[in-house]
């Protein structure tokens, strides 16, 4: 039977009655697998990024040596290992001193990542794998400048005597935090002995840098996490990055939701072509049974042609996401530095578990439909297959895509979305596909002979005309989304880092500096200057109960509550923060003190709405309510405050400020000037990472772009299998008109009347989903703002038209270039 | 008896068609039994009734009902494939030179002309080597000259096979090459000769 199945699935093939499910199955699978490839390789790119912000794939800090039997097991497991010692410490030049934050490496560090140096002040940095030669030191570039120095000055530390060497223009592993205030000096560890600096009681920070084979490392962690006491610490990975993690979920979730499209779409694909294999079948079936084959043998047959298809499709689908990967992982190269280990198997399960469910779920029941087609049939045409109702057929097929939609989008609600939304959007299609059928029906019978006989036969069945014009404004949305409203999208993704995004920041503003700097600032002709009120204060109580790094199990909350976070106080909610809970400040919250709380510190801390916070700032204490939680944007480069309070609670602690704003291009001296006429200034650049992280997003668009080719094939495919879905009645349609004499023309012209309503209408409808899904993803999926585009409107029905009087074209062509006899005789 | 022709005659809804499907057991009598080769043809269910088609019945049917995506050659193999039985595509083979269709063995049905479909579908008939025909009008759909041709091989192939033929036909001329004819009117025997 298997043979036979097989045999019949080559014939079929050969005849070309399988192609649109093949081409849907392998366009569905393809997507699935190429973006299930993409996020493996997009989780591998960020645990790098995550393990540069770490200059490590593990990296372990304690408050004293680490012990030589640790520097043995990883050298016993091969592993590669750096070391440093940071610590705090005067630095001098000529008059100058300066706290610097002192960084003892040993060659090799960073184990990820690398550093960038340029041979003076505002002159092009490099990368570099070299760390400070011995008896000389690295500077960052504030260093430098404040200090006075040139390259091969000397400089002092403790006991010793330094040469400054390059300018340190880039730690992988410093991050943008505005906690590192202090100047980077870097030396080597070999030379720390010589400075004295290391005393007993010295406040130093012990490094130990881990890399290595990924599950080599993930087996020393092991081993290493039992064996930690007192002060010992591992650092985790989480939330490192989180400028650029934001950057790839977005890009994530634009390819999640793209390879749900393209499910979608190649289930409608399915559904329409199995409905023209099982119609095109009828016959065959009937026959077969006359020669004695029995229902299972029957189905047997069928089940395994249509297995087989499925599998063959499958693999030629996760072949072709293999290739779209690797091209996205060539695309991507930039940014995932190193080569990658080879992507797993679990996207080649994924596709094909995509493509057997959804062939299965939509040509299984009309295939245990077909086995109950009457054998009679082959002598009485009007017999047909019981008929049921279209729910009872693909209820099954719905279900599978309800599945494969969780599965892909791993939660519940947006699956319910996607699936809500698309199976609103046809019912709602239908509804007005139905309703325009009957109106024009109602109003439009007037005309030529053409005309009135193309709209009749448009209005002879509107049920199935309405479900055909549903399946081409599906297809036409999907085209329509994937070219004119991706554009728009994408675009105000990009809009989201402008190239005149912030990108230095000030810190330590004191109060009265506040004008002085506007004006220094306005005449070096710098806009959109923004400033913040920034009071440094320890969380001591929540509700009145005092907190504490005891309270909380996880190591990043125990450091936190620690520290000090960085209090501003405002009247009006800053531009890219979103109140989730509460509302924002109202009077009468300004008259009596309020706080707002950022929604991820509120969950690690467990703070909800209305609990009091009690703050501590320079001996003073200072409480509140929280009346708001508010979610950041963390890939807006600007000042972002985890707390804002109203302004009269702070106004009367010390205050200082923090400023960002856009360097002029071409004024590489800005910082150097600023630092000069404010001294007391800290200028953080963020200008390199800024870039970096524009770089990256354009990177992460052109991959999407790539995926998006997936979900397009597969609209385009959904409005071929619309198209082909009523040929055959048409053929023969036409040959009956021709039998009765009427000219080509006028076969011609009653077919373009048709078809011109109906893709007027299809039209209409894909540019008004395409609007609809369009708005719907910009506002609630990626918080972007939605340009609205006058455009698809008329694109819409233009293409539509376009499409199917194409359509007409070809198919009359075809009809028309043979003898009607042929036509009838075909399709009897 | 074995090797006898039978023709079926009667005025369009006369009851033709339902004979025929009752006696192929492809529609069920409200009463009434149908006997093939000793079994009781409605004692069995549609799964028997199946195997009993695939063992001793081979049909004509006026529409050809060719399938369209195979070839003439996997036509007529077809019937012998889902019986699963060995050297198909050689007796198909054979049995297509038999109809003079040697040369066109590759060629789909809508390449073929009117008569070379029958043909085609003759040959699927008999490559199983049926004990029983059944034939639907098969020259409903071909022209006089065309219909004549068929309707001689179909005769001949019969004698040659020793096959029981019933032949449903409104074709006087037709009718008159077989040994008894029934004729129907309004559901019941008219007629008999």
């Amino acid at each position: 039977m298997l043979r036979l199945a097989l045999r019949m699935l080559l014939r079929d093939w050969r005849a070309g009655e399988l192609r649109v499910l093949a081409l849907a199955l392998v366009l569905a699978v393809g997507g699935v697998a190429s973006v299930a490839f993409f996020a493996d390789r997009v989780r591998q790119a960020l645990t790098r990024e995550a393990h540069q912000v770490l200059g490590a794939d593990m990296l372990m800090t304690a408050d004293h040596a680490w012990a030589p039997e640790l520097r043995d097991e990883i050298a016993k497991r091969g592993l590669s290992r750096a070391e440093s010692m940071n610590f705090v410490s005067m630095a001098r030049a000529g008059n100058e001193t300066l706290l610097a934050a002192v960084k003892a490496v040993t060659p090799g560090y960073p184990l990820r990542g690398r550093l960038r140096t340029a041979p003076g002040l505002n002159l092009p940095d490099a990368d570099t794998d070299a760390v400070p030669p011995r008896g000389t030191v690295w500077l960052d570039e504030r260093m430098m400048a404040e200090l006075k120095l040139r390259p091969g000055d000397a400089v002092e530390l403790g006991r010793a005597r330094f040469r400054a060497g390059a300018v340190l223009t880039l730690e992988p592993d410093r991050g943008v935090s505005f906690m590192n205030f202090a100047p980077r000096l870097m030396m080597r560890l070999d030379d720390l002995p010589a400075t004295g600096l290391v005393q007993p009681g010295s406040r130093i920070s012990y490094q130990l840098l881990v890399a290595g084979e990924r599950e080599g490392v993930r087996q020393f962690e092991q081993w290493a996490r039992t064996r930690l006491s007192r002060g010992e610490r591992i650092d985790s990975l989480d939330n490192a990055r989180p400028e650029v993690r934001a950057g790839l979920d977005r890009a994530q979730s634009f390819l999640g939701l793209t390879a749900m499209l393209a499910v979608v779409l190649s289930a409608v694909a399915i559904a329409l072509g199995t409905r023209r294999y099982t119609q095109r079948h009828l016959d065959g079936y009937a026959v077969m049974r006359c020669m004695g084959a029995t229902h299972s043998q029957l189905f047997a047959l069928f089940a395994w042609e249509f297995l087989t298809l499925a599998l063959a499709a499958s693999l030629m689908g996760c072949a072709l996401g293999f290739v779209v990967q690797n091209v996205v992982a060539w695309w991507l190269a930039a940014l995932i530095p190193g080569t990658l280990p080879p992507p797993g198997l679990s996207p080649v399960l994924q596709g094909a578990t995509t493509g057997l469910v959804v062939l299965l779920g939509f040509a299984l029941p009309p295939l245990l439909q077909l086995k109950d087609v009457p054998a009679l049939r082959v002598i009485r045409r009007d017999v047909g297959p019981p008929r049921q109702g279209a729910f009872a057929v693909y209820v099954v097929g719905l279900a599978a895509v309800f599945g494969l939609l969780l599965w892909q989008a791993g939660e519940l609600k947006l699956a319910s979305y996607v699936f809500g939304g698309f199976a609103g959007a046809f019912g709602l299609f239908a509804a007005i596909a139905y309703g325009a059928l009957r109106l024009i029906g109602r109003f439009g019978r007037t005309g030529s002979v053409s005309w009135r006989y193309g709209l009749a036969n448009l209005l002879r069945r509107p049920r199935a005309n309405a479900v055909q014009i549903v399946a081409i404004a599906v297809g036409l949305t999907a085209i329509l989304l994937l070219t004119l409203i991706r554009g728009d999208l994408l675009d105000a993704w990009r809009g989201r880092l402008p190239p005149d995004a912030p990108d230095r920041f000030l810190v330590n503003i004191q109060p009265e500096q506040r004008q002085l700097l506007a004006q220094f600032l306005e005449r070096n002709g710098v806009e959109r200057l923004q400033t913040f009120p920034m009071v440094r204060a320890r969380l001591v109580a929540i509700n009145g109960k005092p907190v504490g790094a005891e309270d909380f199990s996880e190591e990043r909350a125990k450091r936190q509550i620690e520290r000090e976070f960085n209090v501003t106080y405002l009247p009006a909610l800053p531009p890219e923060n979103k109140v989730t809970e509460g509302a924002w400040f109202g009077p009468g919250d300004l008259e009596r003190g309020a706080v707002s709380v950022e929604h991820w510190i509120a969950e690690r801390f467990g703070i909800r709405m209305g609990d009091a916070l009690e703050f501590l700032s320079a001996g003073r204490s200072f409480s509140a309510p929280v009346t708001s939680v508010r979610k950041l944007d963390w890939d807006s480069m600007r000042p972002n405050f985890f707390f804002i309070t109203t302004p009269a609670l702070l106004e009367s602690f010390p205050t200082s400020y923090i400023a960002s704003f856009h360097a002029p291009a071409g004024d590489a001296l800005l910082t150097l000037r600023l630092s000069q006429a404010f001294p007391n200034l800290t200028v953080i650049d963020v200008s390199v990472i800024l870039r970096q992280l524009q770089f990256v997003m354009d990177q992460l668009i052109g991959a999407v772009q790539l995926v998006f080719l997936f979900a397009l094939g597969a609209g385009v495919l959904v409005l071929y299998a619309a198209l082909l879905a009523t040929q055959d009645e048409r053929t023969h349609e036409a040959a009956v008109m021709r039998a009765l004499g009427a000219s080509r023309a006028q076969v011609l012209a009653a077919q373009r009347a048709e078809f011109a309503v109906l893709g007027a209408i299809a039209g209409l409808l894909g540019a008004l989903g395409a609007t609809a899904i369009g708005w719907t993803l910009a506002t609630r999926v990626f918080q972007l703002d939605f340009i609205w585009s006058g455009w698809i409107w008329l694109a819409g029905p233009a293409l539509g038209l376009a499409c199917i009087l194409l359509n007409v074209w070809a198919g009359a062509r075809a009809a028309l270039s043979r003898p009607p006899m042929a036509a009838l005789r075909e399709v009897i | 008896m074995p090797g006898e022709a039978v023709a079926i005659l009667g005025a369009s809804g006369s009851g033709k068609s339902t004979l025929l499907g009752l006696l192929a057991g492809l529609d069920t009598p409200s009463s009434g039994s149908v006997q093939l080769d000793g079994a009781d043809l409605f004692g069995l269910d549609e799964d028997g009734r199946a195997a009993l088609r695939a063992r001793l019945l081979g049909f004509v049917f006026q529409s050809f009902q060719l399938l369209p995506a195979l070839n003439a050659l996997e036509n007529v193999m077809l019937p012998l494939e889902l019986a699963g039985e060995a050297g198909a595509a050689d007796r198909a083979a054979k049995m297509l030179s038999r109809v003079g269709l040697a040369e066109r063995l590759r060629h789909y049905p809508k390449t073929l002309s009117g008569g070379e479909q029958q043909r085609v579908a003759l040959a699927r008939a008999f490559v199983t080597q049926p004990k029983l025909l059944l034939a639907d009008e098969p020259t409903g759909n071909l022209d006089a000259a065309t219909g004549a041709g068929v309707i001689d091989l179909m005769f001949e192939m019969n004698a040659e096979a020793r096959t029981t033929l019933v032949l449903v036909t409104h074709d006087e001329a037709i009718a008159g090459r077989c040994r008894r004819k029934i004729r129907l009117a309004a559901g019941r025997i008219d007629g008999e000769g």
